[in-house]
């Protein structure tokens, strides 16, 4: 297997609707990496494209149409999807391009456009819920959410409060970064508890917003890695898993499918003490609550102990264990496959020393980024190092 | 190849143009318009077609996997998890507990409504731990809802049930075992 090297990273803007189409906006995300890896689009060799369900860009199969923009027009190019697990897939795609030798220089673009579905993209989730069962319901999707989240706070018995501080963390790490839709200074827990409720437990500012954007990472083999850097980052681990449909018969209190997918990624990178090997954490926080949840997912803490530490400041940018110092979802913005930018470039510019305000302090070598999708039953997760 | 832009931090600055609601309201911007019109009918297969019939008729049916020593609801033509055939239906109690629940104050498109809907999902007495499916609560207030509550089925009327999910109201609290 080919050591993989991670050369370039952009992404675009974070807004609840942007003018430019998917397939411009995939090409400004692309444009950002190839300056920063120093290439263009001969050197290329192939393209993995990472979008979500169809029904929010309203263009069913638009892997074909975004492919323009991701500089793949007459080279080998594939569409990967698993729903929110996207933004970490389509860069294992990535990576497995390379590994196996095919490609020397690989390029993932992620792209989503949410704001299509007008007036709001929720009407489109409706169509993911079993049509047999669920859906003579009526269901709102954050219903699904609601449950998990009240699920795992009665379990461990933890406070709203202690949930709320990871929104707080999130929106006032985003300050620093330039793509960022909901970055507040100023937010505070009380502002989070007095939000209004959608569906008890989950309030407002409990959720990250629907936005468009794209992102994009250029990865090249460790055997021509010299003509791009001299000090590279590289992919040291990859897993992803997924549990069964059947979401009303397991125990939501805690995510075995994250756990099992962290294990198969740590196995090869080489991990044998998540919480003492790894230096950072970007988990997928399209809720507050699920920063947490995932956090005992990655197996970062016990189970029950993410809110603690949270309440202790360990994870805050400058702690000992920073987790979302890109500002997460719940700062920068949530289009769905294109948090790619917040998952992964940022453990790459974090890596590099390339994240200005958003840097941590210290001598990062190690970051793990993961997402999580479908019906609360899949995860990816991947590890980048420095040297 | 071309020159590497070397920039203190990145991303170095943000592309995209933002557009808000009003851009699109009051046709500042140029749009196209598109309303799908699909439309689906599902067949159910074996397992949910025997499920279904069952709650026309007031029954709960879970199914056996003999490997997994598991009791299925919902019911399913294979287990998931041994990979063998199901065999055995099982008629189960119309009784359970909440393993989970939310108080929506939203519907399905988002819209806020005044009274919440409860919603959670029930685990159906005599089914293996965790099987259940999820439904509405009725005949309880907000603040009286609580996981681990024990609950039971509140069925329409013979004659108004047609083989859905929906043939159960709702489930009510169960009070000291009592019918």
């Amino acid at each position: 297997m080919k050591e993989v090297a991670v050369i370039g990273g952009g992404m675009t803007l974070f807004r609840r609707r942007l003018k430019e189409t998917g397939k411009e906006l995939s090409y400004l995300a692309t444009k950002m990496a190839m300056e920063d890896a120093g290439i263009q689009k001969d050197d290329i060799d192939m393209v993995v494209m990472g979008s979500a369900p169809d029904a929010f860009d309203g263009i069913h199969m638009k892997g074909e149409n975004l492919l323009d923009g991701a500089a793949a027009a007459g080279k080998p190019y594939v569409r990967v999807f698993n729903g929110g697990g996207t933004g970490v897939f389509a860069p294992i795609a990535g990576w497995w391009h390379v590994a196996s030798g095919v490609a020397d220089v690989c390029l993932v673009v992620c792209e989503e456009k949410m704001g299509s579905c007008y007036p709001h993209p929720q009407t489109a989730f409706r169509h993911i819920w079993d049509p047999i069962l669920d859906r003579p319901l009526n269901p709102n999707l954050v219903w699904l959410f609601a449950m998990e989240m009240n699920r795992y706070m009665t379990v461990h018995n933890i406070k709203k409060e202690d949930i709320a501080r990871v929104a707080v963390k999130n929106k006032r790490n985003a300050v620093g970064h330039p793509c960022a839709q909901l970055a507040d200074p100023n937010i505070t827990v009380e502002d989070v508890l007095n939000s209004e409720v959608l569906a008890w437990p989950v309030q407002r500012l409990d959720i990250s917003p629907p936005s468009d954007g794209a992102a994009a990472l250029i990865y090249c083999s460790k055997d021509v890695v010299h003509k791009f850097t001299d000090d590279p980052i590289y992919v040291a681990g990859v897993g992803w898993n997924i549990d069964s449909t059947m979401w009303t018969n397991r125990d939501l209190y805690f995510p075995r499918y994250v756990a099992n997918a962290a294990k198969m990624c740590y196995k090869m990178a080489g991990i044998t003490n998540p919480r003492k090997d790894i230096d950072f954490a970007e988990p997928y926080d399209p809720f507050d609550y699920k920063e947490l949840h995932h956090m005992e997912g990655l197996l970062l803490c016990d189970k029950g102990e993410a809110p603690i530490l949270t309440r202790e400041g360990v994870t805050q940018r400058d702690g000992d264990l920073p987790i979302c110092p890109s500002g997460g979802l719940l700062g920068v913005g949530n289009p769905i496959a294109a948090t790619m930018g917040q998952k992964v470039c940022e453990l790459y510019w974090q890596l590099a020393g390339k994240a200005g305000k958003r840097q941590i302090p210290g001598d990062p070598r190690m970051g793990v980024g993961q997402a999580w999708g479908d019906i609360m039953q899949m995860s990816t997760v991947i590890a980048l190092r420095r040297g | 190849m071309v020159e590497k832009k070397e920039y203190k931090e990145w991303p170095p600055f943000a592309p995209g143009t933002h557009l808000h609601d009003s851009d699109i309201k009051e046709k500042k911007v140029n749009y196209t318009w598109w309303e799908p019109e699909v439309q689906y009918s599902w067949s159910l297969g074996p397992a949910m077609s025997k499920f279904l019939q069952g709650l026309k008729n007031g029954i709960i049916y879970g199914i056996h996997c003999k490997r997994c020593k598991r009791v299925l609801v919902p019911p399913r033509s294979f287990c998931e998890y041994c990979y063998g055939p199901t065999e055995e239906w099982v008629e189960l109690k119309d009784t359970g507990t909440i393993e989970t629940f939310s108080i929506s104050y939203i519907d399905a498109d988002a819209r806020r409504i005044e009274e919440p809907i409860l919603i959670g999902v029930i685990s159906i007495d005599g089914a293996s731990p965790q099987h259940g499916f999820m439904h509405y609560f009725g005949e309880m207030s907000k603040d009286e809802i609580k996981i681990g509550m024990k609950v039971k089925a509140v069925w329409k009327s013979e004659n108004e049930r047609e083989g859905s999910i929906t043939d159960i109201k709702y489930f009510k609290p169960l009070k000291g075992g009592a019918e």
